[in-house]
């Protein structure tokens, strides 16, 4: 046994070398039409060295290492039979904790810098993408790895809309959900009868499909140059900017006779993204007490069953994946007025790489998990400069630690629980 | 109410159902009985829409249901339950009930959202029933529990109760025995009894428990490897030749 | 011969090659699919990682000095080969082994992470600008008329088709007649069954990934030097390409990959020699969903029948 033992670290140990020390010992540098190879430096081979003791060791007392990990308390989930009635109080609990912090969240972008109220902007939207692929991927359990086209109609509905006809933000929110939506619904409507991982590679596909017109459709997207000059929200008919753009609007600085700030349009833009980001919360907390929300998580327990008992799995799952479009064109709409400019690269696979991964360390149709994740996932690569290089690597790592060691996340759903009013 | 006309049933080159007929009438228990791999849960699954028929032709209240779509078939009142337990382990016993009557709830997304008096009196109403139910089958302390945790027998009597809170004209059992204890046995036998007498459901019954087949129904149909072997009373089947050469094998 | 014929030649000898490179890449889908039925969304990774290292080796031996072709690609081969099959065999043991027979979309969600972590792994490692690759194999035939249109087969063209036969070849012969061959059909047509007679089931999957990875490797070599350049990203389109492949030619079958991959190729060379280039993604991904929707068994796939 123990012979066998080292055999096999040996051979991982090996393994490790061979796939670490070629790729990030010996580097690949173009000088002009030159290609030279230069040895990394000394502490990266010494790190892969490392790795492979480690790795070593490890497999040698691996058995030793696993019985260790079993016996610490905590990791393994006790009490399996134990009726899970305090939830209520939790419940509670965690309400006046989110109302708090929505109060603090309110007030706060007065006090700080311009910078950091754009990036909470930038969560915020992230907040609302990763609450509505929750709904797909965490409660109706389809993965969508095409998300990001739906954002895309959403922004680029806005943008067309302004461009062409002059619509107003305000107007472009609720036409950009609803034509996402109904993207979704045409999309979904064909591909939702597939199995789980063909769905997840045929909306990849559209995800692709849809980037590629928008960047080769010059004439009407503006193809790879995008379109800019897309307006600022205004709130009732007040403009933000220093002048007025358009015709009959006031400018807000004036009409309340202050001096003009840039950090006023900002700021405005952080409490619609606020405002939005709550209402989605709310409504989707909503649909999961709702049959609607029942329906989605009984047909990803079994399909077969739910379908017995005369649930159309063509109409539920549309309903998630429809619902879930609607959110990310919201999204959509707040991330062009944001940047004013959006081009094809924003909507790209990795943007829904991302997306998906917020939702999958939030713990998979959990709310407060993929809030808490969006929140992560966005702010630490701004906090360290060093840490944004790896961040993609990180990410990737991470969801694999996460399919194995806690595929149901890092917060797991709450079951929701019913009273039985008049239980003796 | 239901009735069979020489079903057949082919996988490539297997003809797993040959021209089986039956029929169950109103306020009436009919059982399937055979030897394992007789094809008797394909004939279940072809009549509950989950396999197309390849021949033959299943009325439902008269009207042609072959080849509709499962879920089409369920909501005209014919509900099933599973060989082995299919119950939505992650949710609680209540949900689950509360999933399988979404036919009798206000699916409105406007109306859900904005909580509109008929949704509220819809979802009492359904909840009513989820605890009548649960208090029927003898589950209703473990009502928030969830249901993968529940013990063998009671996960098949909660499986039982999500297909009655549907409120079916016809319930099909796919071996409600398998895996019971004795007592259990009993008490499951008095239960589909009941489901006949008191709420006027009819039953259709696959069991390989013979004393709890022939106890309880009113015909048996016996199948052997896809092909209909006898049909008739209990009393007719305990007698037939056929059969009990092909439950004792040719010697 | 007429301008246009030769033009049609041209586009048909141009999807072939593309169309066999990815139905070497085709291959590692539809096993790893057979055995374990999960999508391997790390292969493209597999097969990127595959041109890297033929590069780092091309670019060693360069250095060296050594610069008889032969001995080059052979070497190339050869490294690209066991650092792909490594990445193969470590991608399995650590993202999907501890994962199997779960819920399916826990291990694609697994696989979805490894292919990111692989992609920034190279990134980081080997910077994100794409980088020259040699074509070492130069020259080609040219038929037509001087004037008029000419088309040309160029001798890496030649390489690749041949490449691809004799890998083909090869692991049709090592299924059907190897011991290892014949355990993985066992473990294919049912894994429950195969490990209760003896089989060691992880050792044969583990066979697979390292099979698929190595085929991989040699794709990442040929198209390496057809394209003439590389980056971290190009197996993630070349990995969605082949796994299209895969599914048009029937998931599981070894012979429909090839076939997938040819049609795949044919169809793509065709839209970009009469549409326009930029449209051969959207011809491919169209493929593919259209099959999923109305074939998802390809054309010579065996049907799937639902347990209930």
């Amino acid at each position: 046994m123990a012979a066998q033992n080292f055999r096999h670290a040996l051979f991982c140990a090996i393994v490790t070398l061979i796939i670490a020390y070629p790729i990030l010992g010996l580097n690949l540098e173009a000088r002009g039409i030159d290609i030279t190879l230069t040895g990394a430096d000394t502490f990266t081979v010494v790190m892969v060295f490392i790795a492979a003791v480690v790795v070593f060791a490890f497999q040698l007392f691996r058995d030793g290492i696993m019985e260790t990990f079993k016996s610490l308390p905590g990791l393994r989930s006790g009490g399996a039979h134990k009726e899970p009635m305090a939830e209520n109080r939790r419940a509670r609990i965690e309400s006046w904790v989110i109302t708090g912090i929505v109060v603090l969240a309110l007030f706060w972008p007065f006090f700080v810098s311009r910078g950091s109220v754009d990036l909470a902007t930038l969560v915020l939207i992230y907040v609302i993408l990763a609450l509505g692929l929750n709904v797909v991927v965490g409660l109706a359990g389809l993965l969508d790895l095409g998300y990001v086209a739906f954002y895309a109609v959403g922004a680029y509905t806005f943008a067309l809309l302004s461009e062409y006809l002059g619509v107003s933000f305000w107007l472009a929110l609720p036409i950009g959900a609803l034509l996402a939506a109904l993207f979704g619904l045409v999309l979904g409507f064909p591909v939702l009868r597939l199995r789980g991982d063909y769905l997840a590679i045929v909306t990849l596909g559209f995800g692709e499909i849809i980037r590629i017109l928008l960047n080769n459709w010059t004439s009407l997207t503006g193809g790879p140059n995008g379109i800019g000059g897309i307006p600022d929200p205004t709130l009732f008919g007040m403009e933000f900017g220093r002048r007025v753009k358009e015709e009959g609007n006031v400018s807000f600085h004036e009409t309340f006779g202050i001096a003009y700030a840039g950090e006023h349009k900002v700021i405005f833009l952080y409490l619609i993204a606020l405002v939005l980001a709550v209402f989605t919360a709310l409504v989707i907390r909503r649909f999961m007490r709702m049959p609607v929300g029942r329906a989605w998580e009984a047909l990803r327990e079994d399909e077969i069953a739910a379908r017995s008992l005369g649930m159309s799995r063509t109409a539920v799952k549309l309903s998630a994946f429809t619902i879930g479009a609607f959110f990310a064109g919201f999204a959509g709409t707040v991330f062009a007025s944001k940047q004013g400019f959006i081009s094809p690269e924003s909507f790209v696979f990795l943007e829904s790489a991302i997306i998906l991964a917020i939702v999958v360390l939030g713990g998979m149709g959990s709310q407060i998990g993929v809030i808490l994740a969006a929140v992560a996932v966005t702010i630490l690569p701004e906090l360290a400069r060093e840490f944004s290089e790896y961040r993609m690597l990180i990410f990737g790592a991470a969801m694999v630690l996460m399919m194995v060691w806690r595929p149901q996340g890092l917060m797991p759903m709450r079951r929701i629980h019913i009273e039985l009013k008049g239980q003796e | 109410m239901l009735e069979v006309k020489n079903l057949s049933m082919r996988f490539g080159g297997l003809l797993a159902v040959d021209q089986v007929s039956l029929d169950v009438q109103e306020h009436e228990i009919v059982s399937i009985i055979g030897p394992n791999g007789a094809g008797k849960t394909t004939v279940f699954n072809c009549i509950s829409g989950f396999y197309k028929p390849s021949g033959g032709q299943i009325l439902f209240e008269g009207k042609e249901i072959q080849g509709k779509p499962d879920f089409r078939i369920s909501r005209l009142g014919m509900v099933r339950t599973f060989q082995h337990v299919r119950l939505f382990g992650n949710m609680t016993v209540v949900e689950n009930l509360l999933v399988a009557q979404h036919r009798h709830l206000n699916t409105n997304l406007i109306a859900g959202l904005l909580k509109t008096p008929d949704y509220r009196e819809r979802e009492k109403k359904s909840l009513e029933r989820a605890r009548y139910w649960l208090d029927r089958v003898g589950l209703l302390d473990l009502a928030n529990r969830e249901a993968g945790n529940l013990a063998y027998g009671q996960q098949r009597r909660l499986e039982i109760a999500r297909c009655m809170v549907t409120e079916p004209k016809l319930l099909m059992l796919d071996e409600p025995a398998a895996g019971l204890n004795p007592a259990e046995t009993r008490e499951l036998d008095q239960l589909i009894v009941s489901l006949k007498e008191d709420y006027n459901v009819s039953v259709l019954l696959i069991e390989h428990d013979m004393s709890l087949v022939m106890g309880i129904s009113d015909r048996i149909t016996v199948i052997n490897q896809g092909r209909p072997l006898a049909s008739g009373k209990p009393e007719d089947i305990r007698e037939n030749e056929d059969v009990i050469k092909a439950y004792l094998g040719e010697a | 011969m007429s301008e246009a014929l030769l033009y049609f030649i041209q586009q048909l000898i141009n999807g072939l090659t593309i169309g066999s490179a990815y139905a070497l890449i085709a291959i590692g889908y539809t096993m790893v699919y057979g055995i374990i039925g999960m999508i391997n969304f790390a292969h493209g990774e597999i097969y990127m990682i595959g041109a890297y290292t033929a590069l780092i080796a091309i670019t060693g031996l360069a250095t060296l000095g050594v610069t008889w072709l032969p001995l080059v690609l052979l070497v190339a081969l050869v490294c690209a080969m066991i650092v792909s099959s490594s990445m193969g065999w470590a991608v399995e043991r650590v993202a999907y082994r501890p994962v199997r027979g779960r819920h399916r979309l826990i291990p694609l969600i697994s696989a979805i992470g490894m292919s990111i972590f692989l992609q920034n792994y190279v990134h980081l490692a080997q910077g994100s600008r794409n980088i020259g690759f040699p074509s070492l194999i130069e020259g080609s035939f040219r038929f037509g008329s001087p004037e008029n249109f000419q088309v040309s087969l160029s001798f890496i063209q030649i390489t690749i088709f041949i490449t691809t036969l004799i890998c083909m070849t090869a692991l049709s012969v090592f299924i059907s007649r190897s011991r290892t061959g014949r355990a993985c059909r066992a473990v294919s047509q049912d894994l429950g069954m195969a490990s209760l007679l003896g089989i060691d089931t992880n050792r044969i999957i583990s066979a697979t990934f390292v099979i698929g990875a190595a085929l991989a490797a040699v794709a990442g070599l040929l198209l390496g030097m057809y394209y003439g350049s590389i980056d971290p990203l190009f197996g993630f389109i070349a990995g969605l390409k082949a796994f299209t492949a895969a599914v048009l030619g029937g998931i599981g079958s070894i012979p429909g990959a090839m076939l997938g991959g040819l049609i795949l190729g044919v169809a793509e060379s065709m839209t970009s020699g009469y549409l326009s280039g930029e449209y051969k993604d959207v011809i491919s991904f169209s493929l593919l969903i259209l099959i999923l929707l109305f074939k998802p068994t390809g054309l010579l796939g065996k049907p799937e029948v639902e347990k209930i």
